[in-house]
């Protein structure tokens, strides 16, 4: 396992060249963050960009009281939010004007479930189905499926590069993925060919 | 104790991440182990999650890296320029 905190402590003693080394396991991660937000391909390029390099440029505000990948995803929310905001492309909601945070929402009701391939994920349709899913949702339960769900991110670490509670994040992670079943589970039963075979009506 | 389907759903979350306390989690196993419609609504759940996370859904545009990289080391050579400068100063 490679040791960040080493090589983040070369980059600060000189050795910037090392900067390359450090975020390369993280660029897709970035990039994927960033056109969940945006949803513009350009977007999303150029936040990565301006991420990575307000990264480089901050490294040494940064204390290693977090990940450096956490670290690295708070920066690259921030910009996201900060080039929407500039954008005016989608009204930003502050963290205590939640109001769909108090609903309730119920899954889709099925009586069994065949499960989705990966292969299904081979079919352009099936992708747009599940990134239309996502991206539909409101940023801050966007943003918990991305960190917790995509990026595969603790609970713990979602908070922190939310800077919001690990309650929170338990609460708007729930939501979001009871919305996406809802959403998502009586299209992709139809849209996997498997289940004609055994439909029971 | 029995617990309904609309408390099930509560947990399908917690579940799912394995967070719930022992007794919750007993209690929510026993319900899925004889109810169909709360067991396929956990499998969809997680099936749905597995597939979001798959690289192919949010794809990675083409020279993406090189591009990232080209820019970084301006940025680097302009940095390393600065500090060479102020070591001359």
């Amino acid at each position: 396992m490679r040791d960040e905190e080493q090589i983040i402590a070369s980059i600060l003693s000189g050795d910037t060249e090392k900067y390359h080394d450090l975020i390369r396991p993280y660029e897709r991660s970035v990039y994927r963050i960033a056109l969940s937000l945006t949803q513009n391909e350009s977007d999303a390029e150029d936040v990565a960009q301006e991420a990575f390099l307000k990264a480089f440029r901050n490294l040494a505000a940064f204390l290693g009281r977090a990940k450096f990948s956490t670290w690295l995803i708070s920066i690259t929310l921030n910009e996201a939010r900060g080039r929407l905001r500039r954008q005016s492309l989608v009204r930003m909601e502050s963290l205590d004007q939640t109001p769909e945070e108090d609903g309730h929402v119920s899954p889709a009701l099925l009586r069994d479930w065949r499960e989705v391939p990966f292969e299904a994920l081979e079919r352009k349709e099936i992708r747009e189905m599940l990134r239309e899913a996502i991206v539909g949702l409101s940023p801050i339960y966007r943003e918990v499926v991305m960190l917790r769900d995509v990026e595969e991110l603790s609970v713990e670490e979602t908070a922190a590069a939310l800077a919001i509670s690990v309650a929170s994040v338990k609460t708007r992670l729930h939501r979001a993925r009871i919305v996406l079943q809802k959403a998502l589970a009586p299209q992709l039963k139809t849209a996997n060919p498997k289940r004609r075979w055994f439909q029971w009506s | 104790m029995v617990i309904e389907c609309t408390h099930v759903w509560d947990h399908i979350s917690g579940y799912l991440d394995d967070s719930l306390s022992p007794e919750t989690r007993e209690l929510v196993q026993l319900h899925l182990e004889h109810c169909e419609i709360c067991s396929a609504i956990l499998d969809s759940t997680r099936n749905i999650l597995v597939l979001t996370a798959d690289d192919r859904v949010f794809e990675f545009p083409v020279g993406f890296s090189d591009r990232l990289h080209a820019r970084l080391a301006l940025e680097i050579a302009g940095a390393s320029g600065d500090s060479c400068k102020d070591s001359a100063d």
